[in-house]
Order: structure tokens, then sequence, then C-alpha cells
């Protein structure tokens, strides 16, 4: 009784000396350690606010999807028809959402009907409703009210075609004073909607900083070898431009100074590696979706001294945080076998 | 700022606190426990009134040593006007008087009682004798034929009253009865056919005692007594060294006609005289304040002695309605505790960081259960309704207030459903914050929308679980105890959560979530 209860237990819970053998990073440790201690308080409103996130990428050059217009008030609403008329695809966007609220995306219309990535269809009136929702601040942080970003949709590049359900697959890469210290890419599936949210069960591929090659699947916290919907092997997924993504996540730390950075990208097809958005209290899904906890890397950089250009960072990262050969030699195996 | 200095003003705090409470134990004899020591009940009485100008008296009916409780101290606070206790007139009185006075006036008079068992009745030195009562037609028919039919159904004075009062019942009242009432009010009524019917008695002021009420009025009652002196006998009011009357009565409750006292009630006035009479004055009024604690009867004394004494911080120092007050305030960091613990501890995940603290707030008046079925029928019922809210399509602000005004709606019709089904425990549904109420079913609707119901049932369940903890170490005695006594334990506590926001370790569920990280 007591046995197969304590084997219950040992199945599902582990112990904090395991989790810190493994320099996994708590969310006490995230909030103390890395996020009020490097990022600014004032400097929130740089990323918290996607419009002014955006007009800060044009300023230092930086790549993001075209901006097709801004809502601010109620009666500017029924301007958006106008707005999008020449724009077969576009995405509507609460500048201050969090966690992909709110966010709607529209693949073509016609004027009077829009149609969503899932085939849904929606009319003029229901997208009126959703700007006016936006600005009165229903996904803002705390209601407040809200500006609505239109912008332009992202062809995202055909490599990724095979390994996801509607959505598009992002990438994220935590950037640590500067420097990449870990990537995921986020694919949607039919459980989390077409979202690419983990918690609502997209699946997050770890990715090697050194080559841009997938290491590791999960959903819902638990390994994934396959995309559950289209069935394709995880391990054969590679990002390409893999050193031009990198090098767009680390200039974000010149961009806005926050020291501990969570960096959101898409590969559009023609534009390669597109800044999507930017997140000053980044997720800790991305150890698992890695395998492996951030401590030590974030520790090492902590080591790094201050000034360092871009490139060299990312040349630092891709050498330092690269699977060891053995690993890699691995997935190359597995590939082979398959 | 740095570590150092950090840890520093933990343990000035932590010093300081402990410091504090072991100083308020010693020098005071404050009792670590709660309930050991004697129940002491502290009243105010707050006089209002607004004066003419004119010179002005005021003279309010005091407590007196009675069954169960017996007066500990009092005193009065009342800026500029003479004061005299009166103890020749039927009972004791405080009697105000100024010689000019103009606008709102607040007199206020503090009295402590002790509950005890053997607390020993002033005597009762005379028999009140039936007054002569004049009736006008048709009233004098409709009341002999009343009192007729109470007499031919009772034995003696107490059965006499009691069915008299019967008569009166909502439900069975009879065209005399409903006749007399149009011209009296209830309680004024009773005195009156008793007094007709050659019955000895005399409306009586109870104040119901319950800790932390604030403004509170006092209520009436029947003093029946079991003999009738002969004729004028005991007309002599002033007779003050009147023999004492060894006589049976019973106190009756003129609306239900029930007999007996009820355990917490406090007779403020036992002596039929008016609970409060002004001259110059208008628009007077009493109300009350009470609070209770357990302290050493003698320590009740001393701390009103020690009052000015600046180290004698103490919550005892300040009025009683503000005293009421701080037992519940200072239960509110217990609360925060609970939820900072849940939090950086567990990791449990609520709706609304400190939403919980409220509920459970709420459930301390509602009790527990009572409190979960209120809360989930509203929230349930909320959730429906903004549902079809959702279709509307309005602006926030206009939506969240009409989910204020559903809340408020489904708060009054659960009332008056428990209400109906005699459930009085139903009633106690309108102690709930609705505008947190309102806030969690907005929010909750939004999550169910956008995440699906089980992250409803998962934040949901956590606040509930939060609220629960919160309510059974806010309602605990001994917290409620100490942390009323000793306000140095306020900084121990600050001291105990600023070192908890520097916990940099796992939270508990988070040994479950990333458990798949050490398996490989």
């Amino acid at each position: 009784m007591l046995s197969s209860w304590l084997n219950r237990w040992s199945r599902n819970w582990t112990t904090p000396g395991a989790l810190r053998a493994r320099g996994v990073v708590g969310m006490n440790r995230r909030n103390i350690g890395y996020i009020s201690k490097y990022n600014d308080r004032r400097l929130y409103p740089l990323v918290d606010d996607k419009l002014q996130t955006k007009l800060l990428c044009q300023k230092y050059g930086l790549a993001s999807p075209e901006m097709i217009g801004k809502v601010a008030s109620q009666f500017e609403v029924e301007r958006v028809v106008d707005m999008v008329r020449d724009h077969a695809g576009f995405v509507i966007k609460p500048a201050k959402g969090s966690g992909g609220k709110g966010i709607l995306v529209i693949e073509h219309h016609d004027g009077e009907e829009y149609v969503k990535p899932s085939g849904a269809r929606i009319t003029r009136a229901d997208m009126e409703r959703h700007v006016s929702n936006i600005l009165s601040g229903l996904y803002s942080l705390g209601g407040s009210p809200d500006v609505a970003l239109v912008e332009g949709l992202i062809s995202f590049d055909q490599a990724f075609a095979e390994f996801t359900y509607e959505g598009v697959p992002d990438i994220r890469v935590i950037v640590f004073k500067g420097y990449p210290v870990m990537a995921m890419m986020r694919l949607s599936t039919a459980a989390s909607d077409g979202k690419a949210n983990l918690h609502q069960g997209a699946v997050g591929v770890g990715l090697d900083i050194g080559s841009g090659w997938a290491v590791r699947g999960v959903q819902y916290d638990r390994p994934q070898f396959a995309h559950p919907d289209t069935g394709h092997d995880i391990f054969s997924l590679k990002v390409p431009q893999w050193d031009t993504l990198l090098e767009l996540a680390a200039g974000c730390y010149e961009m806005t100074g926050l020291g501990y950075l969570g960096t959101d990208m898409v590969l559009d097809r023609r534009h390669g590696p597109m800044l999507l958005e930017l997140n000053a209290r980044p997720g800790l899904a991305i150890q698992m979706a890695n395998g492996e906890g951030l401590r030590k890397r974030l520790e090492l950089i902590e080591r790094q001294p201050d000034g360092v250009p871009v490139a060299e960072r990312v040349a630092f990262a891709r050498k330092h945080f690269s699977r060891s050969k053995e690993d890699v030699a691995n997935v190359g195996m597995a590939l082979n076998a398959d | 700022m740095s570590r150092f200095a950090f840890y520093l003003l933990v343990g000035l705090l932590m010093l300081i606190g402990v410091g504090l409470t072991a100083y308020r134990h010693i020098s005071f004899d404050v009792p670590w426990a709660p309930g050991a020591q004697q129940k002491v009940w502290d009243i105010e009485a707050q006089v209002a009134f607004t004066a003419t100008g004119g010179p002005v008296k005021v003279s309010l009916a005091l407590p007196e040593n009675q069954k169960g409780y017996s007066v500990l101290t009092e005193n009065t606070a009342s800026s500029g006007f003479g004061l005299s206790y009166l103890d020749d007139l039927p009972g004791r009185r405080a009697e105000w008087s100024i010689r000019e006075a103009a606008g709102s006036q607040l007199l206020y008079y503090t009295v402590t009682m002790l509950e005890s068992d053997n607390a020993t009745p002033a005597a009762i030195k005379r028999l009140p004798a039936p007054q002569e009562v004049s009736w006008e037609r048709p009233y004098d028919t409709a009341a002999a034929q009343v009192i007729d039919q109470a007499r031919e159904r009772s034995a003696d004075s107490f059965t006499f009253a009691r069915e008299l009062i019967k008569q009166f019942d909502n439900q069975r009242q009879g065209e005399n009865a409903r006749l007399l009432l149009t011209q009296f009010e209830r309680p004024e009524l009773m005195l009156r056919l008793l007094n007709e019917a050659g019955v000895s008695a005399r409306l009586v002021s109870g104040l119901s005692l319950e800790d932390g009420r604030r403004r509170q009025t006092v209520s009436s009652w029947l003093q029946v007594f079991a003999e009738t002196p002969q004729g004028n006998e005991a007309v002599d009011v002033e007779a003050a060294d009147a023999e004492n009357i060894n006589t049976d009565w019973v106190l009756i409750n003129p609306e239900t006609g029930k007999q007996g006292e009820p355990d917490n009630l406090l007779l403020w006035e036992g002596r039929g005289a008016p609970m409060l009479e002004v001259e110059g004055g208008v628009n007077s009024r009493v109300s009350f304040s009470m609070i209770r604690h357990n302290e050493p009867a003698a320590v009740a004394v001393r701390n009103k002695l020690a009052n000015d004494e600046l180290l004698n911080f103490s919550i005892h120092s300040l009025p009683l309605e503000e005293q009421a007050l701080f037992k519940t305030i200072l239960l509110i960091p217990i609360g925060a505790l609970v939820v900072v613990l849940l939090r950086v501890l567990v990791g449990l995940k609520t709706s609304g960081t400190f939403m919980p603290v409220l509920i459970a707030l709420a459930f301390i008046q509602t009790s527990l259960v009572t409190g979960l079925i209120g809360f989930l029928l509203i929230v349930a019922t909320g959730l429906v309704i903004r549902s079809y809210l959702s279709r509307l399509n309005l602006l926030l602000v206009a939506r969240v207030s009409v989910v204020i005004i559903t809340v408020i709606a489904i708060i009054s019709i659960f009332s008056v459903l428990a209400y109906r089904f005699g459930l009085n425990a139903g009633l106690t549904i309108t102690f709930f914050p609705m505008i947190i109420l309102s806030w969690t079913v907005e929010r909750m609707s939004i999550l169910w929308e956008e995440e699906g119901p089980k992250e409803v049932l998962k934040q949901g369940g956590g606040s509930l679980l939060t609220a629960v903890l919160a309510y059974l170490a806010m309602n605990n005695p001994w917290v409620r105890h100490l942390t009323f006594n000793f306000l140095g334990l306020q900084l121990v506590l600050m001291a105990f959560i600023l070192l908890l926001g520097n916990y940099t370790g796992y939270r508990l569920l988070e040994l479950r979530r990333f458990k798949p990280l050490t398996e490989d």
C-alpha cells in the first residue's frame, strides 16, 4: 500500500536536489535572479507595447512584419476594412496583449467575409467587434485601454509546412545579456487550435544553438517524437538561416536594453527571419523542450564581459551551447536509419 | 539594496515585533492562549442628536449588574458637557448637560461588562403597578375581546401574556388584533393590554451581544411579573428605601411571544424607563458598537488606566467602533501570508492574486459551508449569464457593469429563496464582495472562451482552495486572539513575508512539472 503509493509518487514527482543537479531554473529563481535583476522596470513598455517594439525595430533596422496600420479609438474601427483592402492576408493584434491572446489571423478575404487559417469564416461585423474588444482592453494586462495593430501576414517558410497544423511556427530564443542561450520552435497542433502556445497543447521543439537542429520535442511537458497531426518526424527539423536568426535575436539586447529577454521570431519565405514580438518575462517551458536546465548556460554568460559585438556573442554561444558531437551524431544516425 | 541591508531590515523588524509582543505579554499580562480567560465585552453607546441652540439635557439609561453579566468599568467622552451619574431614579442613568449647544452633537458612553455566571442582579425595589389605560372607541371593545379570549386560555400572568401575544401572530391575527395594530406600536400595545388586564408588566430594552458588531440598536422586551401589587401600593416612585421584593418575572418577546431571554441578551435598561431622553435637541438616537475579548478581568481594568502610556501601543485604546473594524483588518495580513505561501512555495494558480483573501473574509461572516455553496452558486449562475452577454458585443466597462448588476440580482434572488425556505444561513450571502465576484465571473468567462473549461476549473479550484485555507487560518481562535492582542506580530509577519519574497528555490508543483527533465 505504502510502497505502491511511493512508487506512483516517484513516477510523477522529483526532488529539488535532482532538479538542481540538472540546472533547472524555477519560477522563483527566474523572477528574482534574472527578471528583476537584469530587466529594468522602466524598459518594460518597450516590449509590453508591440507598437513601441515595432517602431524600435524600424529605428534599429531589425526585420519585422510589415505594419499596415493601427486603430487607436473606437470611431476608427470602421477604417480597418479600408486599411486591409489591398492586402490578401493580415493579422490584427492587441498592442499590449500577452500570451498570444486576441490575435486574429485572416488568410484572405473579399471585403465582406474573412477567412481564418482554419477555414472558418467571419463577417466584417465580427472583425470590427474584435477590434473594438481590443481597444476596450479585453486582452491587455490589467484591462487597460489598448491599441489594435494591423500587420501583413507572414508567408512562412515551406521548410516547416510538414511541422505545423494551421498556425505559423515561431522560434523563441532566450537572449541573456545579448547572448542567445537557448532556443525552441513552437509548432501549433489541432489540440492547440492552431495557436503556438505550449500550455494549450502546441509542440515545443528544442533547437541546438550550434546548428539549428531539433534536439527534442515535448507536448504538454511530456516527450514527443513526431508531430501529432502530420506525423512528421520532429528530429528531421532544422531551421535554415540559423546564423541570421541568432543575430537578429541577439541584436534585441542593444535595441531594448533588457538583460533577460524572450525573442519570438518567424521565418518568412522571402524576407528570412523576422522579429514578431519580445517578452520581458519569458516562460520556463523552453527547458522542457531542450531537456536541459538553463542555469549553467546563464551562469557562464554572467561571467562574460559587457560590450562584446553581436557577431562575437553569437559565435560564443554557438561554440559553447552546441550539443556534444555524440549527440549530433546520434541524431544523424537516427535520421539515416529512417 | 545590498543583501546585508535587506537582512538587517528583516532582523530589525523581527526583533521589534518580538520585543513588542513580549512586552505586551509581560507588562500587561495579556495571555498567549485564547479561551482560558474570562470573556469581557466592551460596549460603546453613541448618542447622536442635533442641538437647537439653547440649554441641553441628555439622560441615558445605563446597564446594571444582571444575570450573566456584571459591570466592570465605565467611562464617557463628551466635550464640554457636564456629567453626573444618577442612581436614585428607577435604574441608573447618565445625565449630560450644557448651557448652550447648537448643531450635531456626539456623546459616548463605554462600559466593560464581564460575562460571568455568578453575577448578582440588582434587586427589584418595587413592583410596577398596572397603569390606568384609557382607550378610545372602537379600540376599547376590541381590547376587551382580545383580553377575554386570552384570559379564557390562560392560568396565570405568564401564560396570559403568551396567549395575548399569540393573538397578534401574523398568521392568525383576528379582526380585533388587526384593528388594534393599526393604532399602536406592537410592544406598546402589548403593555397597554397587559395593564388593562391588571397584569404587572413593563417594557425594557435589551441589546443582543455579537462580537464585532457596529451600529446596533436595542430591542424592546416585555417584562411580566408573576404577582400584581394591590391597589396603589407600589406607585410610590421615589421610595428608595422600599423593601426589596422577591418576585418572579419573565422576559417575553413582544413580536413572537417567546418566553425567556436569549443567551446573549444584555438588558441595557431594565426598569421600564425610556432609553434616552433629550431636552433641547432633536433627531436623537443611540447606537451601539461592541467587541468581545478574552482577558483576565484585572487586565481589562489596568489597560484602561494605562491608556495614555506610549509603549502600550494597542488597538484597545481606540474607540470601540474602530476596534471592531480592526479585529477584521488585522486578519488580512494572515490571509496575505497564506496567499504568498501558496504562490511562492506551492505554485498554485489563482484567479486574481488577493481575491481569495476577500472571499475568505466573506466566509468568516457566512460560515464555511454556506459560503462555499453561495460562492459556487453565484459564480456558476454568473458564468451562464455572462456567456450570453459575450454575444451582445458590448464594451468592456459596460459588460462588467452588467455583470455586477447580475451578481446583485443573483444574490437578492438567492437571499429571498433561502428566506422563503427557512434557510436563514442563506441570508449571509450578502456578505460577498460583489465587485470582486463580478470581476471573477468576467475573468473566468474569458478564460473559458480562450483556454477552455479545464483551465477555469484549475484556476477556480486554486482560488477556492486558497480561500478555504486562508479562512481556516483567519478563523482560528488562536490566530484571532494573537493578531488582535499583539500588534507586534504584524511586524514579524512582515519580516517573514519579506524573507519569502526572497526565496529562489523550486515550488512544490514544479517538482512535478520538471520531472521529465530528470529522466534521461
